[in-house]
């Protein structure tokens, strides 16, 4: 009977949960006519999600890039069909590996970050003091962020994959001997501007919307002691994770299936 | 709601029947406060009684579950966002560690709500926020960061931010706690100073019984739930009531006791 009472109570605090988190993502969006007037607030927060989160988008595109150079050489070389490495890297990359790499990378990068120093200022009544000074802190503090993780994403996603391609072409062309002209012409001539790069940007689009989101309600939501705001990165890392994951399976059926 | 002119007899805060649960625990049960205008009011009672939720409960951070708390003859609760947020700017509140925003400067810090809310010019917000901070005698400190500061000077930077748009009302949240015998003493001369100066109503939320009864004008004693006490500072000091005379004379047992509830001693330490 008690097991019983406790999922239910589980139940029922999942709901408030979820319910507080699209009440929360409602205020935000309502905020965002004030923040185009201040243009100011969202340039530093574009600075500080996404350009600082360059430098491991970037290295860890190169290396992916490079991985799937060697890889798809070893298995393609197999059937004699070395030529279309270019087109098999920037396949993988553009559609699958650049959103998604890049989103969990954001989502352990610059999602904790976001959950970390909003659960602080919760913490120590910063928001509160917002609050009793008349100006509101979702508008003010949370939704200039969430904006930035909107445009930031499909940014660094674009940049995952170009970097990437870069790498495939070093490995590919550079060490294993693949022919630079089949290289790039084999990708131009297989990969599709409408069904390949604009779903890959749309699916960024989703993940930055997605790992925004939940990393802002993690920090606002959170118990405002050191353990709470622990709880609440760990979570968000987590939670964006797993929606990553789920999602791209979601839209990956939707877009590229007949 | 109609707002009633600035009528000098009519308390500026009206708190009526208020009741607010935490979960089952009752911390407020049917309260009545007058706060009158121009005069400090000190809120004291033994620690979790509530007192910076009344804080947060006059300036609508917080719902009551039952009763009313009118602000100017404003229903605080019943305010649409709009007219609640200009409420708030005629209200200052002064955290008991000072909520400073971390990533600006002190000078940034009071000049925030000045250009948060207000279009002056640059020239005049500069010389508005050196008033504030010279009242607070932190004119010298304008460009530290907040983690410079010590835990007093953080204290009255944040007091500056919180009269720099000349609010009618500053709200106090433990003022005292924690602070060292000099920083006490400053801000037991800050607080009356501004309250005559500015004209201000304070509301001082304490349990510094010492400060706070020297510079109170009315105190309000709440304990469980409740008022015990209410009335000019000079009554309360000297009230016959147990549960003042415990709390204002640090008395260890009394109507609160000492020992948590618990089982007599014998059967707890000789087992059953």
């Amino acid at each position: 009977m008690e097991q019983l009472a406790r999922l239910g109570r589980i139940g029922i605090s999942s709901l408030e949960r979820l319910g507080r988190g699209h009440v929360l993502l409602v205020h935000m969006l309502s905020g965002f006519t004030a923040l185009i007037m201040r243009p100011t607030l969202l340039i530093a927060q574009l600075h500080s999600v996404g350009v600082l989160s360059m430098l491991i988008i970037t290295i860890s595109g190169l290396f992916v890039g490079m991985v799937l150079g060697l890889q798809g050489y070893y298995i393609l070389s197999q059937f004699g069909a070395e030529e279309t490495l270019g087109v098999m890297v920037a396949a993988s990359l553009v559609r699958e590996l650049g959103p998604v790499v890049t989103a969990l990378l954001f989502a352990g990068r610059a999602g904790s970050a976001l959950t970390a120093e909003i659960g602080l200022m919760k913490a120590t009544e910063q928001l509160s003091g917002l609050e009793m000074m008349a100006v509101d802190p979702i508008k003010r503090i949370l939704t200039p962020r969430f904006m930035a993780g909107l445009i930031s994403m499909p940014l660094l996603a674009a940049l995952f994959s170009a970097v990437g391609i870069i790498g495939g072409h070093f490995v590919g062309v550079g060490l294993l001997g693949v022919d630079e002209g089949a290289y790039w012409s084999q990708m131009q001539a297989k990969i599709d501007l409408h069904e390949d790069i604009y779903n890959g940007v749309i699916k960024s689009m989703v993940f930055g919307f997605v790992c925004t989101w939940i990393a802002l309600f993690q920090g606002h939501d959170c118990t405002p002691t050191s353990e709470g705001v622990s709880r609440a990165t760990t979570r968000t890392v987590v939670h964006s994770a797993l929606a990553i994951l789920c999602l791209d399976f979601v839209l990956t059926a939707l877009m590229f299936g007949e | 709601m109609s707002q009633h002119p600035n009528d000098s007899n009519e308390p500026l805060v009206k708190i009526r029947g208020l009741r607010f649960y935490r979960g089952d625990r009752a911390i407020f049960d049917g309260v009545d406060i007058d706060i009158p205008r121009g005069l400090i009011t000190a809120i004291m009672g033994p620690s979790g009684t509530g007192k910076t939720t009344l804080l947060k409960l006059i300036g609508g951070q917080l719902r009551p579950n039952a009763g009313t708390i009118h602000v100017n003859g404003q229903n605080v609760h019943k305010l649409n966002n709009k007219d609640l947020y200009k409420l708030r700017m005629s209200m200052g509140m002064l955290f008991q560690s000072g909520a400073l925003l971390t990533d600006i400067n002190v000078f940034d810090n009071v000049a925030y709500p000045l250009r948060e809310h207000t279009k002056l010019p640059e020239s005049i917000i500069r010389k508005l926020v050196l008033m504030k901070l010279e009242a607070v005698g932190l004119r010298g400190a304008r460009d530290l960061m907040p983690s410079e500061l010590s835990g007093g000077m953080a204290r009255r930077a944040a007091l500056a931010r919180a009269i720099v748009l000349d609010p009618e009302m500053i709200m106090y949240d433990e003022p005292f706690t924690g602070q060292d015998p000099i920083s006490m003493g400053v801000l037991v001369q800050l607080i009356p100073r501004l309250n005559k100066a500015s004209q201000l109503t304070s509301i001082v939320v304490s349990h510094d019984v010492e400060e706070t009864a020297d510079i109170a004008d009315v105190i309000y004693v709440i304990s469980n739930g409740k008022v015990i006490a209410g009335g000019p500072s000079e009554q309360i000091a000297n009230s016959d009531s147990p549960w003042v005379r415990q709390f204002m004379d640090g008395l260890a047992d009394g109507p609160v006791p000492f020992h948590f509830p618990a089982e007599p001693l014998e059967k707890d330490i000789l087992g059953s």
